[in-house]
């Protein structure tokens, strides 16, 4: 089994190697790009919703139909929304982050 | 109207019966596979991620969330609504930042990940006391909504109902642990999806499949206002702070964080959320239709009459649309609710207490597998009797914020450690310990301090503390603290192990 005793000794091992490459560093970054961009317009949407209704009641109270309100038809909007971030997110892990994660565990094991 | 609610009509106790014999069922089938630690609490890393993600929706659609925002709409109109599209965003940020880490590091409870590489004893107390406290509140909110709404529901008694939802409650878990919980909330997840889908169906075949009729006819009975936002939210501040609490705290919920341990892997994990994200926004797109029928149909002064929080606005409406027998399904249903998540809520509590505090404080990680499980069911009972005492003690008192309190304590002490526990190298030891500690003691401080319990519960004419919820800044306080702590002080072992952790989080090497 290939281990450190710290992190400044690193023992060269397929293990060490790995982490160090930048084929890895790549892959975290870009985990944290796309979930941050994600969370970023989740919560756009959804504080943007919540201070919409604090600072312009009456942009909500307006109609956009018979009686339906803006506000109706927005709070139906970030629910789909959120679910749709979601969804991308989900996309994105199957197709793209998998793939690679997979390439990458295999390298240990050669 | 003439309503039979409140009294045990036949149907009602005939589908109560039901359910409870079917949950019971389930639950001995479950105690038979019931065996080891891994079992007990993580239902043997078996469940498929649509199982999942049912069992995830059904123990956070609680009975406050079906009946209260059915009834908040009904009475209130639109700000009912606001609260619905803030309980479902959390859904999104938890499959962004927790998930698939919290899936590949831990293995029972969140305390697992926090402590990953860091020391053991100081880290567990820590988050086992964020967690407690957290499941604990939640508890208690539940547990006296339960007296409540069974007491409104079949007539019984409030401490019978406190007791009875306590007994069964603890066969579930005591007997089929996380096996029968996992399979008693996917039972009542479906049950609750049918039943309000099928009243919504019967409001849509009223207004002969219009939805927009339905509004047209709040509006014509109670005015456009009741379309518009009200008064609900009109300081920037208080509404960005709950909505944080609301979005950020189920990072922190430990009943919902452990069942990511039920799914094999990390894909798994993944794919829950996705199902659960959708049977959670399903629901919140219809339950404020519901609530909107319910006020032109039934009317917000009979609402009110009965419940003066508007909790009946559902179980009215249903015995309009069905009569009788669909409203003691619609009981039934919402009985069964309270039941799965009080379940879900105590084993959570329960591995705080066993996996957390017995297994790796006071036995240092060494233990047989035997005295684990053994352990595990105490925790289970310790718990479960402290939740029925805890809900007759507080009987007839206003236990609404506690839900507050436990999403305030869940963003500030559970999800900060949490975070920066995945993501940053230098995080160490003091630093979990000081931000959990400082997030638990600042919610609790804080909420005391504010006009949710200051002047709403104890009648003071001023509060002290402003916002209606801390989490805007009890969470940054325990964000700050966690992060200067690390800066100053150096835990080298825990640097040393990151990189382990590193490859577990992001590859799933080595996860359990």
């Amino acid at each position: 089994m290939d281990r450190f005793s710290d992190g400044a000794r690193i023992v060269d091992s397929p293990t060490a190697r790995l982490l160090k490459s930048p084929e890895f560093h790549h892959l975290v970054a870009r985990r944290w790009r796309v979930s941050l961009v994600l969370t970023a317009c989740l919560s756009l949407l959804y504080y943007g919703y919540i201070l919409l209704i604090a600072t312009n009641r009456a942009l909500l109270a307006q109609r956009v139909g018979d009686v339906v309100t803006l506000g109706i038809l927005l709070g139906v909007a970030v629910i789909f929304g959120a679910w749709l971030l979601t969804a991308i997110y989900v996309v994105w892990a199957n197709r793209r982050y998998d793939v690679e994660a997979r390439r990458l565990r295999q390298r240990l094991s050669e | 109207m003439q309503t039979t609610l409140g009294t045990p009509t036949l149907s009602a106790v005939l589908f109560f019966v039901l359910i409870v014999a079917l949950t019971l069922a389930v639950t001995w089938w479950a105690a038979k596979r019931t065996r080891s630690t891994r079992e007990f609490y993580a239902a043997g890393r078996s469940v498929t991620a649509f199982q999942n993600g049912l069992a995830l929706a059904g123990d956070y659609m609680s009975a406050a969330s079906f009946l209260g925002i059915a009834g908040l709409v009904a009475l209130q109109g639109y700000d009912g609504m606001i609260y619905a599209t803030g309980w479902l965003v959390g859904w999104p940020a938890l499959m962004f930042l927790i998930a698939e880490p919290l899936r590949n590091l831990g293995k029972f409870t969140f305390a697992d990940v926090v402590a990953f590489r860091l020391r053991q004893v100081p880290v567990r107390i820590a988050s086992a006391v964020g967690g407690v406290l957290t499941v604990l509140f939640y508890t208690i909110a539940q547990m006296v909504g339960a007296g409540n709404l069974v007491m409104l529901l079949f007539g019984i008694p409030y401490e019978w109902a406190v007791v009875s939802v306590g007994a069964v409650m603890l066969a579930y878990v005591l007997l089929g642990g996380m096996i029968a919980t996992t399979w008693v909330q996917i039972i009542k997840a479906v049950l609750l999806l049918f039943g309000v889908s099928l009243l919504t169906l019967m409001v849509l075949a009223r207004f002969n499949f219009d939805v927009g009729a339905v509004y047209g006819a709040v509006a014509e009975r109670y005015g456009q206002a009741a379309l518009e936002p009200g008064g609900l939210i009109s300081d920037p501040v208080d509404a960005v702070s709950l909505g944080l609490a609301l979005m950020l705290g189920l990072l922190g919920l430990p009943h919902i964080l452990m069942r990511f341990y039920t799914v094999p892997d990390a894909q798994a994990a993944r794919t829950s959320v996705l199902y659960a994200t959708g049977f959670i926004g399903y629901f919140y797109l219809i339950i404020p239709l519901v609530g909107f029928a319910a006020a032109a149909l039934v009317g917000r002064d009979v609402i009110g009459s009965i419940d003066a929080g508007g909790n009946m606005a559902a179980p009215l409406l249903a015995e309009l649309l069905g009569g009788t027998p669909f409203l003691g399904f619609i009981a039934a249903v919402a009985f069964a609710t309270i039941l799965a998540v009080v379940a879900g809520l105590t084993l959570a509590g329960a591995s705080a207490l066993s996996h957390d505090i017995f297994l790796h404080v006071v036995r240092r990680g060494e233990s047989t597998e035997r005295e684990q499980v053994r352990v595990a069911r105490i925790g289970t009972l310790v718990f479960g009797v402290l939740a029925v005492i805890l809900g007759i003690v507080f009987q007839g008192q206003n236990v609404a914020f506690m839900v507050g309190l436990a999403f305030a304590i869940a963003c500030s002490a559970n999800f900060p450690a949490l975070l920066l526990s995945i993501v940053w190298r230098r995080f160490n030891t003091p630093a979990a310990v000081w931000s959990i500690s400082t997030g638990a003691f600042l919610s609790v401080l804080l909420i005391v301090l504010s006009p949710t319990v200051w002047v709403d519960v104890l009648g003071h004419a001023h509060a002290l503390f402003p916002l209606r919820n801390p989490a805007i800044v009890s969470m940054t306080a325990a964000f700050l603290v966690g992060i200067l702590v690390s800066l100053a002080i150096r835990e080298p072992d825990a640097e040393a192990k990151f990189d382990d952790e590193k490859l577990r989080t992001y590859l799933g090497v080595g996860a359990e």
